[in-house]
């Protein structure tokens, strides 16, 4: 008895062991989104393979924090998956450099991007690409519609309406106008100074010209959003000096704050977590029709090992990444992490809606610091965090914030001495 | 024949114990100091002696960092020593009090801190000192000094003083109980004597067991120096690897984590981080040194 049962459980498993070999080839993904398992198990994977007969994808994810560290012995070792999921910058261009990701460059489906979403993936100079651009995150302000309506306030569009909206919730005394703190140093740099400081430095145009050196952080274009940092200290609300990242997140989601400086990726845990309506606003401009820049920053990638023995599969599975049906299933799993294909998403979550409609009004631009220039001692980024709490706070003069940065900067990126 | 045989079974119970403390503790020590001697030009690991040291000591960038956190460690220890000690010390004079009721409960009260997680102590803090959340501010209210609250972890001239307090709340139990024990030593016949030559009370403490407690003092003293200049695990837990406000808690602990490991965008530099790891190592072995040569060897001890 017990042998037939063998004898059968091992020629059904060499039947369908013969099946897969016959046809199939087999993707294994490396990734840190171990958030996502669920995600790509019942959405992606069943839809890419029910598209592509013959390629079996396996969604292989590891600790974020531990992400880079074992990929790359894994990529040492040649064990690795065939598919890369890349962190943006620098830590994914070590990987091409030392050869382990396959340049994309003449893949037709990058054509379905724009130069900014592929730019957190390619070479310094532009000539290869090595990974799909995923998805972005984008910077604005998430409110409390109740609170405005109650107060009477109009969703600012200028920065005047911007300021005249929160002297208007601090008259009124009921809520904190403004909910962020300077605890914890980068929200300050990223929702403060990234969010709002495209608008002064025209976006990709500030952004490159610093690269190249034809900008420097003491021009007006750089300093200026530290003059404007300086001028929220007052509607933030006692002690925001030692108040943390998510003493924020809880003080707008119990409805004690009318605004909050986000990025999108903030939706999901807001929907959860809030009971009132919320409506999301872009950066103020200067003066009413001005062009408008957002940032929308790209945060997740793909790419393909190098020394894939399916390259043919891993490159339709990428091809697939770079679809709109890939890009529609995604962006309304996560609400908040939008797809950067130029083919615009139909996306459910009203929140995430409005976040993604300002691509269509505004231009597109990634945080200043992230490409290049933080590759050096001191790291720029780094410093933007303290530049921008000091702002806030008033401890430095704008100017000073960017002639420090601006040492910093010059004293190992050649371009800017 | 006459000749003693070698002692093998010295060599076996030693090894064990040698090749652990190799294998963890030396090893690792000298390949720090080592690394510490090479930097990565072109993806290649090269030896370049000093260099590395002349640019943390010299480079303004690097030196006004390492200076920076030099100075904020002795400000951290300088508050250990001032603060914790002494306290420690009254505490375990009050409790060495043989009439003090409840003493047991009052010693472990005292000591439980030091058994808790620093990741516990910082969060705990944090939130008593949260000026949202925190019980600080409305204590501080029911009294009617609400004005005297201010989000003192936010603050740049605050900041450091106020970790090295709550550092102070979690270890004073350690010298408490070290102070404790030292004075539970001293024989009834001494203070007896000294009673009878009218030596009593107060004068009794500062003149009989201060002197004989002063070589735990020294050995506390030391304790806390070697403990404030390798501390690093409170700061990261409440302020991040950045030490914030603007590099104000900023000790020669994180700024070698971040370094050696990265943040954020930096990517991490061990062979800098090594650097900085090694001043460390020479900075406390000079203090362990001035302490053993300069203090210990004078230091009068009385036979009981």
């Amino acid at each position: 008895m017990k042998r037939k049962a063998l004898l059968l459980a091992l020629a059904s498993t060499a039947l369908t062991a013969t099946s897969v070999m016959a046809e199939d080839v087999t993707l294994n993904i490396e990734s840190w989104r171990n958030d996502d398992l669920t995600l790509w198990q019942d959405k992606i994977i069943p839809a890419f393979e029910a598209a592509n007969p013959g390629i079996k994808v396996n969604f292989t994810p590891s600790a974020p924090t531990e992400y880079n560290a074992v990929l790359n012995s894994k990529l040492d070792a040649g064990s690795a998956g065939d598919l890369i999921t890349c962190r943006p910058f620098d830590a994914s261009l070590a990987l091409y450099d030392a050869g382990h990701l396959a340049n994309l460059a003449d893949m037709e489906a990058m054509g379905n991007f724009s130069d900014v979403a592929k730019s957190a993936w390619q070479t310094d100079d532009g000539s290869a690409s090595f990974c799909v651009p995923m998805a972005s995150v984008i910077h604005g302000f998430i409110y409390n519609k109740e609170a405005f309506s109650e107060v009477g306030v109009e969703v600012p569009t200028t920065e005047a309406e911007f300021f005249a909206a929160l002297d208007a919730f601090q008259k009124d005394g009921n809520y904190i106008p403004m909910a962020m703190g300077t605890n914890d140093q980068w929200e300050a740099a990223t929702m403060g100074y990234n969010n709002i400081g495209p608008n002064y430095w025209k976006g990709e145009e500030g952004r490159l010209a610093l690269i190249k050196g034809e900008q420097k952080l003491t021009d007006d274009a750089w300093t200026k959003p530290y003059e404007t940092l300086a001028k929220w200290a007052p509607y933030l609300g006692d002690g925001y000096e030692a108040q943390t990242y998510p003493d924020s997140q809880n003080l707008f989601t119990l409805g004690r704050a009318a605004i909050y400086p986000a990025g999108s990726w903030e939706i999901t845990g807001f929907n959860a977590q809030a009971d009132f309506e919320m409506g999301a606003f872009k950066a103020p401009v200067m003066a009413a029709g001005d062009t408008c820049y957002i940032s929308d920053h790209t945060d997740i990638g793909i790419g393909m090992n190098a020394a894939t023995a399916n390259p043919e599969a891993a490159k339709a599975f990428l091809t697939w990444v770079a679809s709109p049906e890939f890009a529609s299933i995604f962006g309304n799993a996560l609400p908040g992490f939008f797809p950067l294909s130029n083919t615009p998403v139909e996306l459910e979550d009203p929140l995430a809606k409005e976040f993604v409609s300002w691509r269509g009004e505004c231009e597109s631009t990634i945080r200043s610091t992230y490409q290049i220039l933080s590759r050096g001692t001191p790291n720029l980024e780094n410093d933007t965090w303290g530049a921008s709490v000091a702002a806030i706070k008033g401890t430095s003069a704008p100017a000073d914030l960017g002639a420090k940065l601006q040492d910093g900067l010059a004293s190992w990126y050649a371009p800017q001495q | 024949m006459d000749r003693p045989r070698f002692r093998w079974h010295i060599v076996v119970f030693l090894a064990p114990a040698v090749l652990v403390y190799t294998a963890v503790m030396i090893f690792p020590l000298f390949n720090t100091l080592r690394l510490a001697l090479f930097s990565k030009i072109d993806q290649e690991r090269v030896f370049v002696g000093l260099e590395n040291f002349q640019r943390l000591f010299l480079d303004p960038i690097w030196s006004e960092q390492f200076w920076n956190a030099l100075g904020n460690n002795f400000w951290f220890f300088v508050v250990h020593m001032l603060v914790q000690n002494p306290i420690g010390i009254a505490l375990a004079a009050v409790l060495s009090h043989p009439r003090l009721r409840f003493a047991a409960l009052y010693r472990s009260a005292i000591f439980i801190p030091t058994i808790l997680s620093f990741v516990i102590v910082g969060f705990a803090w944090k939130l008593i000192l949260s000026p949202i959340w925190g019980i600080a501010p409305s204590m501080l209210d029911a009294v009617g000094l609400k004005s005297l609250f201010a989000p003192w972890l936010g603050k740049e001239e605050y900041a450091l003083t106020t970790l090295a307090l709550i550092s102070v709340w979690q270890y004073v139990g350690i010298p408490m109980m070290l102070i404790y024990a030292a004075l539970l030593t001293i024989p009834e016949e001494v203070l007896e004597a000294g009673e009878i030559d009218g030596v009593t009370g107060a004068s009794a403490f500062w003149k009989i067991k201060l002197p004989l407690i002063l070589p735990s003092i020294g050995i506390i003293s030391i304790l806390t120096f070697v403990g404030n200049f390798n501390a690093f695990d409170l700061i990261y837990s409440v302020q991040g690897a950045l030490a914030g406000p603007d590099f104000s808690t900023d000790i020669l602990g994180t700024f070698m984590y971040r370094t050696f490991f990265g943040f954020q965008l930096q990517l991490g530099d061990p062979h800098m981080g090594s650097a900085i790891a090694s001043a460390m190592f020479a900075i406390i072995l000079v203090g362990v040194c001035i302490y053993l040569f300069g203090i210990q060897t004078r230091m009068r001890r009385y036979q009981l």
